[in-house]
């Protein structure tokens, strides 16, 4: 098993340098329409998928985590902040759980 | 200058109060997942980043390889790259290369959001104060967890390793009612990553992701190219 302090060093290391590659360097604006497309849906397209299924395993109780889910997926549609809907969807899941 | 500084730093604090919940349960998705507290914390401190940090300890966790790693971060956290490359353009005559240096190691979706919305050209000064408040409330927030992560029942705990993905539907979910592209994107990812997640197991989960997101944002940028300005 490889230390964990490596893997945090390479972890930070890429995080670091994606961000600080183009912010020093880069003054001009991508040119290509294609690229520039995909670089705009991709957070989108990671974050949903990061979000499905593994959402429904994030409690360890698919019905808690699904109420959960629900009610995330609702408090979002009407553009509740962030730290409403983290809550919400908590306090949720962690409310059924006494009933299920 | 000073004013610069405690405006940034006020314009952070709604960020840092979320990032505390937030990352409260990162903290605890870390322990769960074996790491200690000092570890936890150090990948918060270092890394400054929701989705990249909960994959990169799903491949810590199931002791993937370093070029899974590099990968992973490498696609999950390229939208900085688009950030940064726009706040590059924002930014007034008081970021020298060290200030560059220093303020992108900061960028992060909402303290991004912030920024770019400002009416005018941003300094250095402001940026430092823009990322200081919700760098606290990040690693706070981790400690928090990570500690209590071994003190509240298991129950709660449980239950709070949900409230990353909360986030995650709260950030992607108010700009796909506006443009129905982004829908598609959303779909997209969402059933490869599913189909691979189901029918595909031996894939690293993390990895799947970025399989997923990647075909997802060609397919959708192919379709639906974003014209200039949007």
């Amino acid at each position: 098993m490889m230390s964990v302090i490596i893997y945090i060093a390479v972890m930070a290391g890429v995080t670091y340098l994606v961000r600080m590659l183009p912010f020093t360097l880069f003054r001009k604006q991508i040119k290509s329409q294609f690229i520039r497309s995909v670089l705009y849906y991709l957070p989108y397209a990671v974050l949903a998928a990061m979000t499905f299924p593994g959402i429904f395993y994030s409690t360890g109780n698919t019905v808690t985590a699904a109420v959960g889910t629900l009610v995330a997926l609702v408090l979002a549609y009407f553009d509740l902040p962030l730290i409403v809907v983290a809550i919400a969807a908590a306090l949720s899941a962690f409310g059924v759980g006494f009933l299920v | 200058m000073r004013s610069d500084y405690l405006k940034g730093m006020y314009h952070g604090l709604p960020i840092g109060l979320g990032y505390l919940s937030v990352s409260f349960g990162f903290g605890i998705t870390a322990v769960n997942a074996g790491l200690s507290v000092l570890e936890a914390v150090g990948i918060s401190l270092t890394n400054l980043t929701s989705a990249g940090q909960v994959a990169g300890v799903a491949i810590i966790a199931a002791a993937g390889t370093l070029i899974e790693m590099i990968i992973t971060q490498l696609v999950i956290n390229i939208r900085y790259s688009l950030m940064a490359i726009s706040l590059s353009q924002k930014v007034d005559g008081s970021f020298n290369t060290l200030q560059r240096l220093l303020v992108s190691f900061g960028i992060t979706d909402e303290i991004y959001a912030v920024a770019i919305a400002q009416p005018n050209k941003i300094s250095a000064t402001y940026m430092k104060g823009l990322i200081l408040t919700p760098m606290i409330g990040w690693v706070c927030g981790t400690l928090l967890g990570a500690v209590a992560g071994n003190l509240l029942p298991q129950m709660l705990t449980a239950t709070m390793g949900i409230m990353l993905y909360g986030m995650f539907i709260a950030i992607i979910l108010p700009p796909a009612k506006k443009q129905h592209s982004i829908i598609l994107a959303i779909g997209l990812a969402v059933a490869i990553n599913t189909l691979l997640y189901y029918c595909l197991p031996m894939i690293n989960s993390g990895f799947a992701v970025v399989i997923s997101a990647l075909l997802s944002s060609v397919v959708t940028a192919l379709f639906f190219p974003v014209k200039e300005g949007e």
